[in-house]
């Protein structure tokens, strides 16, 4: 009983340290951003290889929460070279016009469990969208490990015009995946 | 013994040669496009084609395996009957490594092959780009190995029926009216 107690007390003493807990260094090689869709019904994937990201999360406090990720879209891998060179293309990305995609967060909100729903504005092409993103928190010793999926529509961002516009080729609906691991600390 | 081809194998043989022409078209006129929707569609359209002419042919060689074929007018010399059935074997088995090859293909350059769009087949292998071009490469060659043989085979086909006047391609073209009042 007294080794309990004492564990109790010892415990109570170092819980603070919890609070001050604060992710703010990312980690860019162990984090990801990747994405999938269908296309004639096959599911393709692909994933952006360039992307920065600003961080500052405080487990005990992510109504404070901030996070902006800035994706270079002609990073993108789409599997093949000919499928990268055409959506880098004006009528997918434009990426001359519009190198990069950004989010970025305008409220966080706990909703149990480690899990969270970001608000925040999507700009892809010139193109503003509030968007909800769900993401969960997972610590793995002093990093904490974020991840989500959701879902964009690229008709709503002009992503594939002209004869790509219809959807009966390449869907409509996008499924984006982020891995983002960051360490808590200064950054 | 019959000395014509079963209603079913002849169905099979040509419904399987008006693909094998019309996929051999198909996939040359579809390589060189510019990537578009349309590129998308046919090439899906190609791999769902390919899979039906893989299926088709494991019933033909069912077929072939459990009912004998007519046999080869006498008049044919044995050395051309011999090779006659050398180039049979060989396209049976590009009629399989062909199909087959396209299918790794697709696997590894990270295309899963979804059959009409509603059945995935399996990833036969990994996404491996070096191994996808090769296969590019190996689907190509066989190809155009069957192409090779198939000038044969239908030349032979010709020149049989119209110098040597023999039955060899009346043992596999429809039957028209009742086989017993067809004369040679």
């Amino acid at each position: 009983m007294k080794r309990l107690a004492l564990a109790l007390s010892l415990a109570a003493a170092l819980a603070p340290t919890a609070h001050a807990i604060e992710y703010t260094k990312v980690q860019a090689d162990q984090s990801s951003i990747t994405f999938s869709y269908t296309q004639m019904g096959v599911t393709m994937d692909g994933r952006f290889k360039d992307f920065t990201n600003q961080l500052s999360f405080d487990p005990a406090q992510p109504t404070n929460a901030k996070a902006t990720i800035e994706v270079a879209l002609a990073s993108i891998d789409t599997g093949t070279a000919e499928g990268d060179d055409e959506v880098a293309g004006k009528s997918w990305f434009n990426t001359k016009a519009f190198p990069t995609a950004r989010f970025e967060s305008s409220s966080v909100k706990a909703v149990g469990d480690n899990r969270y729903e970001v608000a925040g504005k999507l700009t892809i092409k010139g193109q503003t969208r509030e968007v909800v993103v769900p993401a969960s928190l997972t610590p793995q010793g002093n990093a904490g490990v974020f991840a989500g999926t959701f879902t964009i529509r690229r008709g709503d961002f002009s992503i594939g015009e002209g004869s790509w516009s219809t959807f009966d080729i390449v869907a409509n609906d996008i499924q984006i995946r982020f891995e983002i691991t960051a360490l808590s600390g200064n950054p | 013994m019959s000395d014509r081809y079963t209603a079913t194998a002849k169905t099979l043989h040509w419904l399987i040669a008006i693909m094998i022409l019309t996929m051999l078209g198909l996939g040359f006129y579809m390589h060189d496009l510019p990537l578009s929707p349309e590129k998308l569609k046919l090439y899906s359209w190609h791999k769902w084609a390919g899979v039906t002419i893989f299926l088709l042919v494991i019933m033909r060689l069912a077929w072939r395996l459990t009912h004998q074929p007519p046999p080869m007018p006498s008049s044919i010399p044995r050395l051309q009957q011999w090779l006659a059935h050398s180039v049979h074997v060989l396209l049976y088995l590009l009629m399989f490594a062909i199909p087959l090859s396209g299918w790794l293909m697709s696997s590894a350059k990270g295309f899963q092959v979804v059959w009409f769009g509603v059945l995935p087949l399996p990833n036969l292998i990994d996404k491996n780009k070096a191994l996808g071009d090769l296969l590019l490469t190996v689907h190509l060659s066989l190809n155009l190995l069957l192409i090779t043989l198939l000038l044969g085979h239908v030349g032979a086909a010709l020149k049989h029926h119209f110098i040597d006047k023999d039955t060899v391609l009346k043992r596999m073209l429809p039957t028209l009216t009742a086989p017993s009042d067809d004369s040679i």
